[in-house]
């Protein structure tokens, strides 16, 4: 018998707790644009903040409100602006796939090495003690301080140096951030010739500290006849916007730092 | 009398003396190289500018670098020579610094002093602008400008001056050796604070490890006007500020507070002797006592001029005993370790200790198993193995609700974890992050203003 009074009990008290929540959920009830839980579905999901709102929830939340512009979520891609301005009824301008680039070759014995490190795993750390442990000051320190901080698991450490996942980089620019040499750079997906250093130094400092510096030569520059590089600073650029991709320059590079992914 | 001591702390390598013993007993020697290079970032704050260049004959003493601005102090040059470089070399931080490279012509030709006279006579308004000519910054390891220390703000006062003998690091003993061997000039130093700051107490403070120096400094404290010797229980870290102060004043610096807060400075012997210096003889700070120790055939104390290269000064001390591993600047506990043997020393460097490779071998973590012994260490009271976990996840602002920026990075608590964390590498990667970003934030700030 005891069972059945329990039962009942319980069965009761969970009909009055139902009625009561129904009722609280009609009385209170707040008005909810239905467009910001369409636009959720539509972004990356990693609340990854690369768009300047807490979170997903209240980037779409702008979104509606037409705060925050409707392509402001990078690792939507461009699928997701295009079911978002769907929902939203405007038009966007489609944008390039951009990717995170890794502006460096300096591998395990390839860049000189100052000194071994087996200090606290971090980038940042190490690049505070005496310079970092590569001789050269740009060099990324492979510790993967990008590698945490992505959330879509792009990035790997290979040979002591960071590798992208062009396939998973949704350009949130949270490695950018985080890398305390600026050794990544967003670049459109499409422009796949690219000088892979950033050394400033003269040649001569550059070339002593690793083996595929960029020594700012210019026969890069001669060698194109688009007019897309540009030498400054001690080391090539290549426009993207003018590069037609042609790998002229990578053919001619004395130190093989141009690269055709 | 009674010994005092702060609450918490540890006591490393108590078995072995503190590893001193190799030193402890070793006069001060002098030593001159052949080529210093001058180091013009020697200070927390700006660095000094370079006025000399290359080829250029230079007198000791000789201003080389000068102060910009106020947080900053002048670099003057140690030997007398020709300057051979003026150019950038790696620092021990993140980026370069400009060094003045000086071959020595052994003549040791000054320029020339202005001493002030005797400390109980001097113009007390003319000591703290003496100190920042001379250049003085703190000589324990902080290298903090000492005359910013001693110039502080309406409203703050002064009622003790503590001066700190502690040496509680690990195998150093150069203040113990300038506390025996140059007691006077320490007293003379801090009477000369005294004066300047209108201060009627001055303790020295000092472990009961080093008895001898003890005896010797109340021997030079006989006569002298508001000064005593304090002895302290040898705990680490003893000789950190703010627990200097908690053990001899009873009062506590506020957490983000500065010593001036609870009305007490506290300078380093070396500190001290340095200001004796720069007031009754005029001579800028030029040289450092080091202690040199670890894996070197002829262990050694010595008075090495400022700018002197590791590799000259590991020479004079018989060379490697075996292959190092590291090299720190400073004692085991809070040392920095050098990337090379080719680093000149600073005016904070108070001991080379050169590590074999099996002692250098950084072991590998465990998971945190709650022991708390690590809490029961911090000499602060904060929760380290809590912080380690928000450091780890870069959770900073969960870091700094745990008063990350309050740790004194001592180290006292990764001594004894026994799942040998890295904790405090990882508190001093939360401290710089979230000091980078209220540095940047103060610029952004800046920036606004102006537009």
């Amino acid at each position: 018998m005891t069972i059945l009074y329990a039962g009942l009990l319980l069965g009761a008290l969970g009909i009055i707790f139902g009625g009561v929540l129904t009722f609280a959920s009609k009385k209170f009830h707040v008005e909810v644009d239905e467009r910001v839980g369409k636009v959720r579905e539509c972004l990356g999901g990693a609340n990854c903040g690369a768009c300047g709102y807490p979170g997903c929830d209240g980037f779409a939340a702008a979104v509606v409100k037409g705060e925050a512009p409707i392509n402001g979520c990078a690792p939507a891609g461009e699928k997701g602006v295009k079911a978002i301005a769907a929902i939203m009824g405007q038009e966007v301008a489609t944008s390039e796939k951009m990717v995170a680039r890794v502006l460096c070759q300096g591998e395990n014995g390839i860049a000189k090495e100052r000194y071994a490190y087996d200090g606290y795993q971090s980038c940042a750390t190490a690049a505070g003690l005496a310079g970092g442990p590569k001789d050269c000051r740009f060099a990324c320190l492979g510790l993967g301080d990008c590698m945490d901080k992505c959330a879509f698991g792009a990035i790997s450490m290979k040979d002591g140096i960071a590798h992208v996942d062009p396939e998973k980089c949704t350009a949130c620019g949270a490695c950018v951030k985080a890398c305390p040499r600026s050794v990544l750079k967003l670049l459109p997906l499409s422009s796949n010739v690219i000088v892979r250093c950033r050394n400033s130094d003269v040649a001569r400092v550059a070339r002593a500290v690793c083996m595929d510096a960029c020594i700012g030569c210019g026969r890069c520059k001669k060698e194109c006849q688009y007019e897309a590089i540009t030498v400054e600073g001690g080391f090539a650029r290549i426009n993207p916007d003018k590069c037609t991709r042609c790998g002229a320059c990578a053919a001619v590079c004395p130190c093989k730092c141009i690269t055709i992914d | 009398m009674q010994k005092k001591t702060f609450r918490r702390g540890i006591h490393p390598l108590h078995s072995a003396h503190e590893g001193k013993t190799s030193t402890r007993n070793l006069e001060i020697r002098d030593y001159v190289s052949d080529t210093v290079i001058i180091s013009m970032a020697m200070n927390i704050g700006a660095p000094a500018k370079p006025v000399v260049k290359k080829g250029d004959q230079v007198l000791v003493g000789q201003v080389i670098g000068e102060a910009q601005g106020f947080m900053s102090v002048p670099v003057h040059a140690s030997v007398s020579g020709e300057v051979l470089a003026v150019e950038q070399i790696p620092s021990l931080g993140a980026g370069p610094q400009m060094a003045v490279t000086i071959k020595n012509d052994f003549a040791d030709n000054w320029v020339e002093l202005h001493p002030l006279g005797s400390v109980e006579h001097v113009d007390p308004a003319k000591v703290i602008p003496a100190i920042q000519a001379a250049g003085i910054t703190g000589m324990g390891g902080a290298s903090f400008p000492t005359h910013v220390k001693l110039t502080f703000g309406n409203g703050k006062t002064c009622d003790t001056i503590i001066v700190n003998g502690a040496e509680c690091e690990t195998h150093l003993t150069a203040d113990y050796r300038l506390m025996l061997e140059n007691s006077t000039r320490i007293v003379d130093g801090l009477r000369a604070v005294m004066r300047a700051l209108n201060v009627n107490n001055g303790v020295i403070a000092i472990e009961d490890n080093k008895m001898e120096a003890v005896a010797a400094m109340q021997k030079a404290v006989q006569g002298r006007e508001g000064v005593r010797v304090q002895v302290m229980r040898t705990k680490y870290p003893q000789g950190g500020e703010k627990q200097l102060i908690e053990a001899i004043t009873g009062r506590q610096v506020p957490s983000g507070g500065l010593p001036i807060d609870v009305h007490a400075v506290v300078l380093n012997v070396g500190t001290c002797a340095a200001i004796a210096d720069a007031v009754i003889d005029g001579k800028p700070l030029i040289s450092r006592i080091t202690t040199v120790t670890g894996a070197v055939r002829k262990p050694a104390n010595l008075r090495l001029r400022i700018g002197t290269i590791t590799e000259d000064i590991i020479g004079e001390c018989g060379g490697y005993a075996e292959t190092p591993g590291k090299i720190f600047f400073g004692g085991a506990m809070t040392g920095m370790c050098l990337p090379n043997d080719q680093m000149p020393i600073f005016k904070s460097t108070n001991g080379i200790v050169v590590f074999n490779e099996k002692e250098s071998k950084s072991k590998d973590e465990s998971p945190c198993i709650h022991c708390g012994r690590c809490v029961a260490a911090c000499p602060i009271g904060l929760n380290p193995y809590q912080i380690k976990v928000a450091a780890d996840k870069s959770d900073f602002e969960a870091a700094k609700k745990l008063h990350v920026m309050d740790c004194i990075l001592c180290g006292s608590c990764a001594y004894m974890c026994p799942s040998r964390r890295w904790l405090t590498p990882s508190f001093k990667f939360a401290k710089d992050h979230i000091a980078a970003e209220a540095k940047a934030k103060q610029a952004a700030a800046k920036g606004g203003e102006q537009k």
